[in-house]
């Protein structure tokens, strides 16, 4: 392996990283505040993916007007999602919210089976992302080189958000304590709408990214993205911003190193991630990042 | 007084019960044996019955760890995997191996051994077993969602595994010819034997442990129930029925896919033991047997109805998964306790519920 495909490989893994952090951003905060796994992550994400082919190849819009149109969008199935599956069962016993929760991810994923066809559609060609530019030798698309860019733009953006502004306050304390906060008269519905509203936008954007790279929208593209990006939120320390983009970076390497290095093993490209949960739930369950939480009785 | 009355109508004499138990299980083996005898019903009644058996056993085996023991594992479609394999490889007739294997030539160790039917399918149920208590020793120390994530994740790796060892498996092509079961009493039977002994576990020590360990695992840690022991012991036992349901799903079919053992396969099972009610083994088999014939009825939602001549748009390809996935969040938004709760079918429940029906009639009029 030359020194040039080490760096493009260096370069992939870093943007596919970066893709996983932007959706892992989104299991975290949920995470950190309904302590429920939100299944359906990963199908909003391919919900958002099917919402930029609609707006342009279907309506023809510009990518720029398009992407807003998709990030709104997504945003409104989020919240959605929140109103119909989860505030219904706040009281409920965890494993009927988890059910839900997988229930809501399978609805969706059938739900696009059936309005979209199993049939893989292209991702709209968006010029000013898969224009390949070509740096000391090693040939990146524009995508490629924005994606950690952006989220870690993004990451600071959320980062304000839960630490400096008011709805973030109440994040924060919904996340500490859930019935003290509500005691304190926090507004438990309008904190967690505010989180899924993050969630789903972040994804909308990773949607588009990753779209960029990899333009093939399918109904079950969500689900090996969604699983892996919550196993990053889990080694960054679940319900830690940074830490799930953390996380996502490392997976995302690990991934593209695994592939570039041992090709013989690419088959095994999806079972790396849970070999990595397993090993960090058994090495250190809190993750890099996480705090030491003891259930009290 | 009112109450008195209804107290004495509940109650039916041990008499009545054993009657009515007796004829109900004498009517099961009629039909059962009519069926087999090909007497009533056609091919395809019998292998949506031998399905939802099948079936039964699988989710059953999922209710032991789900409901019973309250572990949210969802890896029964892997465990199904390596249950269905088994068979799979040990079964089908050595001549037709190389026909089969027709892209990598399969392990000549492997190519040598055919084993007969129930060998390979104990052999399936105790791999899957084994595999299980291999997965438990790390994931069982996990709590519940962790517990749920870490599961699907083995199920998948179980699966991508089973696609990569291709001199073991053939990989993606999977293995057909797998020989057919002559008689629809082998899955008949092999239900009826493992809900026995599933019962029989649940009313055991070991049961009322689950139990406790479901209700409040601190509190059962407290009584001096081994957390550990009894977890490890309830994963293997729903892992070892689980590859007995492969084995069989792999005989009933003929042919086995790494790909029909996959995430939306274990969330079947969900959805069967949701309606049936978590931690209700009677409960589970009347779901099993109402989702699998449901899901072979509701297959006119997937072809074009027309009425009156006009083409009614929804009807079309893949409707019938949505209307599935739908009945899922319905049951677990509104009728969280499926079926009967964790209650067992009882001639007195079925009494109970026709008498409460007429009472509420008397009481309308």
């Amino acid at each position: 392996m030359t020194f040039q495909t080490f760096l493009q490989q260096l370069a992939n893994g870093i943007s596919l990283g970066s893709l996983y952090a932007l959706i892992a951003i989104g299991y975290t905060m949920v995470y950190g505040i309904l302590r429920l796994i939100n299944f359906a992550h990963g199908d909003i994400f391919m919900m958002a993916a099917y919402f930029m082919v609609f707006s342009v190849v279907n309506f023809g819009l510009p990518w720029y007007i398009a992407s807003i149109i998709v990030i709104l969008a997504t945003v409104a199935l989020g919240v959605l999602l929140e109103k119909a599956a989860y505030s219904t069962l706040r009281d409920a016993p965890r494993m009927s919210i988890m059910i839900s929760a997988i229930g809501a991810s399978f609805l969706l994923e059938n739900l696009a089976t059936y309005l979209f066809t199993g049939v893989p559609k292209g991702f709209p060609n968006i010029a000013i992302l898969t224009k390949s530019v070509s740096i000391a030798g090693v040939s990146l698309s524009v995508a490629t080189m924005i994606t950690p860019v952006v989220t870690i733009v993004l990451l600071y953006v959320v980062m304000f958000i839960t630490n400096k502004t008011k709805i973030g306050m109440a994040m924060r304390a919904v996340a500490k304590d859930f019935e003290t906060a509500r005691l304190m008269g926090v507004n438990i519905n309008r904190v967690i709408s505010s989180t899924f509203i993050i969630g789903s936008a972040l994804a909308a954007v990773g949607a588009i990214l990753w779209g960029s790279k990899y333009p093939s929208v399918m109904p079950l593209m969500g689900v090996m993205p969604g699983l892996k990006c919550f196993i990053a939120a889990v080694l960054g320390g679940i319900g830690n911003t940074a830490g799930a983009v953390l996380g996502g970076f490392i997976l995302g390497m690990a991934e593209i190193l695994l592939v570039s290095f041992l090709p013989s093993l690419t088959g095994y490209r999806d079972a790396i991630a849970f070999v990595i949960l397993i090993v960090v739930l058994l090495v250190k369950p809190t993750g890099l990042l996480g705090e030491k939480v003891t259930d009290k009785v | 007084m009112m109450k008195n009355i209804n107290m004495n109508e509940n109650k039916m004499s041990k008499k009545t019960k054993l009657i009515l138990n007796i004829i109900s299980l004498i009517v099961f083996a009629l039909l059962i044996t009519l069926l087999d005898k090909r007497v009533i019903g056609d091919s395809y009644v019998r292998r949506v019955l031998n399905t939802s058996a099948v079936y039964a056993i699988v989710a059953v085996s999922m209710n032991l760890i789900n409901g019973f023991t309250g572990l949210f594992s969802l890896g029964q479609a892997g465990f199904m995997a390596l249950g269905a394999y088994v068979v799979a490889i040990f079964t089908v007739p050595v001549g037709l191996r190389p026909s089969i294997f027709y892209v990598i030539k399969q392990n000549p160790v492997l190519a040598q051994i055919e084993l007969p039917f129930f060998v390979a399918l104990i052999l399936g149920g105790l791999l899957a077993a084994f595999v299980a208590i291999l997965i438990g020793i790390p994931v069982l120390r996990l709590k519940s969602d962790y517990l749920a994530i870490a599961t699907l994740g083995f199920s998948e790796i179980i699966r991508i595994v089973i696609t990569n060892i291709q001199p073991i498996t053939n990989g993606a092509l999977g293995i057909n010819r797998i020989p057919e079961m002559p008689t629809m009493w082998i899955f008949f039977g092999i239900l009826i034997l493992s809900v026995i002994f599933i019962k029989l576990l649940i009313a055991s020590s070991y049961g009322r442990a689950f139990k406790a360990i479901r209700e409040d695992d601190i509190a059962a840690e407290a009584m001096g129930i081994n957390l550990f022991k009894h977890k490890v012991l309830s994963f293997a036992i729903g892992a070892f029925f689980a590859g007995i349901g492969g084995g069989l799903y792999a005989s009933l079919l003929g042919s086995v896919v790494p790909n029909s053992f996959n995430i939306p396969m274990t969330y079947n099972f969900l959805l069967i033991i949701v309606l049936g009610g978590m931690g209700s083994v009677s409960g589970t088999i009347i779901s099993s047997f109402v989702v699998t014939s449901g899901l072979e009825v509701l297959r006119f939602f997937d072809d074009k109805l027309t009425i009156g001549g006009v083409v009614i748009p929804i009807f079309r390809p893949g409707f019938r998964m949505v209307i599935f996935s739908a009945l899922l969040m319905i049951l677990v938004l509104f009728f969280r306790n499926g079926l009967l709760g964790q209650k067992e079918l009882s001639w007195d429940l079925i009494r109970k519920k026709f008498l409460r029906k007429k009472s509420d009639k008397r009481g309308a009029e």
